[in-house]
């Protein structure tokens, strides 16, 4: 179903990897014209905003909005040229980190902005939310946590016992990432960036990373890369997953769940490992070939570790699912409503459990993904994002043995011949890793080089919903709200 | 019926920990020290197909382990040249141990002991501070205390101040907006104390060395007591490093 415009202003409708000349991207210079569509596109009920941002070429600054729309399976592209240090709100929730990180980035100070903070500068004067009634406290946590956690500063603001907001300083783990894919020359130097982006989930992002890269080149990806792709994307969703269970149990004080989800990834990353040499399946996906070639072996060998691992999983998965004294803990803890995911754009699982019916591997199918349903909750809370994951994981081990049923067998072939960008070209990857939609794009030069790499991290939308989800909690249920998500810290500050 | 559930949950999981660290194997293929064979090759082109730039060459050819991040590519495209065996123990206590030379196929010295080791030999505690870790060594770290590694039955612990550490494990470049953390961090671990770095981006900076969101002064300025190779550094690695820095035997 294609939208009616009511704007002067038409978009540029793609499809999910597909590379354009940057030049048929449209743009305007007015700036009411480009906040019409903007608001109308964003009206719609299937669509959200995947990636806006700043693009400077000879001195020009070019934004570029990317709304991709469900229900077409197209991504809206279009742009505004801004001629001045001055950027007007467009005052839509789901936009305001982008602009934040626009602004940062060029130096442009925000207009009409409802949180015009920094996003990745860490400062002692960071101008935190403040509530000056008395009976109010503030309790400062980080950069450093206290386990084995990336960095980032948390300021809660509490009556009591009881969180009334929380407010998070992020932009410690800020390491230049964007500025060194286009820096660094060698095709396997930005394959490494593209997978350290976030090492949890090096094999979606450089699956994304591939995806865009072999798109630029007009290369079409052969079925036993597809194949090889696809596994390793849900081997991913697997391992985290069942971790992810094995903290949020942790976190309940609920040993057995610990343990048992604990131990239940080790055979999985260790396959994964044993495939490609690493057990977060970094080096498992490169651009133009399988590095590491899926084996019969492998596919017996995986046969029977899911065997296993399925019984296992599902018998610790039904016994918490009617276990009261874990139960009490995960329900109506950390609640996002439907309207507040909704409104900052919630990504993901974490969407999911919100009643969003957002699955990039289905609205905008790539690899082997297929339209289709996918698993919604509606109450939100950490039990919602905790049996998310538990049915998540039970697809994906469906997912793989289909997969396993029609393999590819001796279509190994490395690449050999030199591929090369396109010039002047614009392409765009989404991606639905465990955390949710990544967004991917790369904008060539006229010599066809790497001129600009834009990243979008999940989690660049849902740590609102964090910041949400305490909100009337007890600080002591933060530790587990904040596993129930688990978000990027390095995804987001890059 | 809720008891046996949960009796029979336990009786499903049999024996999960590996009995000693110090001697499992790791299955499949896994990149841990390379080996350089002797063979002539077009040196050059080996030199050059790391995007690493760990692999020199000055009459033999050296890859350092600090800067590799064990992509493999050298080892695909040169079989014959570089072979990577499945030998985990890739730390030491000093910096230049983690050069590996043409023609020697023989285990990364661990180098001396710290004098504090003595102290730490019944429990060494630490806080781990991760400074633009791209969240893989810190995973791996995790996984040391998880029921299969069980790093904790040598009393080796990750404690969540550093008044309670005997010192820092550091992963990732070390960012310019976690510097004065780390060095806060650090300050406040008592005496005597250990730094160990973890992983390539910590040890030499990685992809990320020439970054100039990124400040490497505390590196410079303290000395190191242990490396730990790997990108990330493997369980495997950080346990046997962690003991050799203990002066204790496995089992
Ligand atoms: S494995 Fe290490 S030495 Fe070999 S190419 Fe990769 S980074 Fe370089």
């Amino acid at each position: 179903m294609l939208p009616l415009y009511y704007s002067d202003m038409k978009p540029l409708s793609i499809k999910n990897l597909q590379t354009v000349a940057f030049s048929q991207i449209p743009s305007t210079e007015d700036y009411s014209e480009f906040s019409a569509l903007v608001h109308e596109l964003m009206a719609i009920e299937s669509c959200h905003c995947v990636n806006y941002f700043a693009y400077k070429k000879n001195d020009a600054l070019r934004l570029i909005m990317c709304i991709a729309n469900d229900d077409s399976a197209s991504i809206e592209v279009f742009g505004f040229s801004l001629n001045d240090d001055k950027l007007e709100s467009l005052q839509i929730e789901a936009c305001n980190r982008f602009e934040r990180e626009i602004a940062e980035n060029f130096d442009l100070s925000l207009l009409n902005h409802s949180w015009p903070k920094p996003l990745r500068t860490t400062s002692d004067d960071y101008p935190f939310y403040r509530d000056e009634d008395e009976e109010i406290h503030e309790v400062g946590v980080g950069p450093i946590h206290a386990g084995i956690i990336e960095p980032g500063h948390f300021r809660f603001t509490c009556k009591g016992e009881k969180i009334l907001n929380l407010e998070i300083m992020l932009g410690y783990q800020h390491r230049g990432v964007e500025k060194l894919m286009v820096e660094k020359l060698m095709l396997s130097q930005k394959a490494m960036l593209a997978e350290s982006v976030a090492a949890d989930s090096a094999v979606s992002n450089s699956v994304a990373f591939a995806g865009v890269w072999e798109s630029l080149c007009g290369f079409t990806a052969r079925k036993e890369l597809l194949y090889a792709r696809t596994l390793a994307c849900e081997l991913e969703r697997i391992a985290i997953h069942t971790g992810d269970l094995s903290a949020i149990c942790g976190d309940v004080a609920y040993q057995l769940g610990n343990a048992v989800y604990g131990r239940l990834r080790t055979p999985v990353i260790n396959f994964i490992q044993k495939w490609c040499g690493n057990r977060l399946g970094k080096t498992a996906v490169r651009p133009f070939e399988t590095p590491y070639p899926f084996t019969l072996e492998l596919v017996t060998d995986l046969r029977v570790i899911l065997a296993a691992f399925e019984k296992d999983f599902v018998e610790m998965s039904q016994k918490i699912r009617r276990f009261p004294s874990v139960l009490s803990r995960l329900e109506r803890t950390g609640i996002v409503t439907t309207e507040q995911a909704e409104a900052i754009g919630a990504v993901g699982m974490a969407g999911r459990a919100s009643g969003i019916y957002r699955d990039i591997r289905r609205s905008h199918p790539y690899l082997l993904y297929q339209a289709g349903n996918t698993a919604v909750k509606h109450h939100g809370d950490v039990y919602a994002r905790t049996q998310i994951r538990m049915e998540e994981v039970v697809a994906s081990i469906g997912i793989i043995r289909s997969l396993l049923d029609s393999w590819p067998y001796n279509e190994y072939s490395h690449a050999k011949e030199n591929y090369s960008p396109a010039a002047d070209s614009f392409a765009l990857g989404l991606v639905e890793g465990w955390r949710g939609e990544a967004c991917h794009v790369a904008i060539t030069d006229e010599a066809g080089r790497l001129a600009l790499y834009k990243y979008k991290d999940p989690s660049f939308h849902n740590w609102t919903a964090l910041e949400l989800a305490v909100r009337n909690n007890e600080i002591s249920d933060f530790p587990i709200c904040n596993k129930s998500f688990n978000l990027s810290y390095c995804g987001h500050d890059l | 019926m809720k008891l046996f559930h949960t009796l029979s949950i336990l009786f499903h999981q049999g024996k999960q920990y590996i009995p000693d660290p110090t001697k499992a194997e790791v299955p499949g293929i896994f990149r841990g020290r390379p080996v350089i064979s002797t063979a002539a090759v077009d040196n050059e082109a080996v030199v050059d197909c790391c995007p690493l730039k760990a692999i020199s060459f000055d009459g033999k050819m050296f890859v350092d382990l600090g800067k590799c991040g064990f992509c493999g590519i050298c080892a695909r495209q040169f079989p014959e040249k570089i072979r990577f065996t499945k030998d985990y123990k890739m730390a030491t206590t000093i910096r230049e141990n983690l050069i590996v030379i043409e023609g020697e196929d023989k285990p990364i010295e661990f180098g001396p002991k710290p004098e504090c080791a003595k102290v730490f030999k019944g429990s060494l505690k630490l806080r781990q501070v991760s400074a633009g870790g791209d969240n893989s060594c810190e995973w791996e770290l995790g996984a040391t205390s998880n029921v299969n590694f069980d790093m904790g039955r040598y009393g080796i612990e990750f404690v969540a101040s550093p008044r309670h550490a005997d010192g820092i494990v550091i992963t990732g470049p070390i960012t310019k907006n976690m510097a004065r953390a780390t060095q806060i961090c650090y300050d406040a671990v008592p005496e005597p104390k250990i730094v160990a770095l973890c992983g390539t981006d910590a040890i030499s900076g990685g992809l990320y060395a020439e970054s100039e969101d990124i400040d490497r002064s505390f590196i410079d300025s303290h000395k190191v007591d242990l490396f730990l190779a790997g990108n990330p550094a493997h369980p495997l690695t950080i346990i046997n490093g962690l003991l050799g820095l203990m002066n204790r035997k496995g089992k």
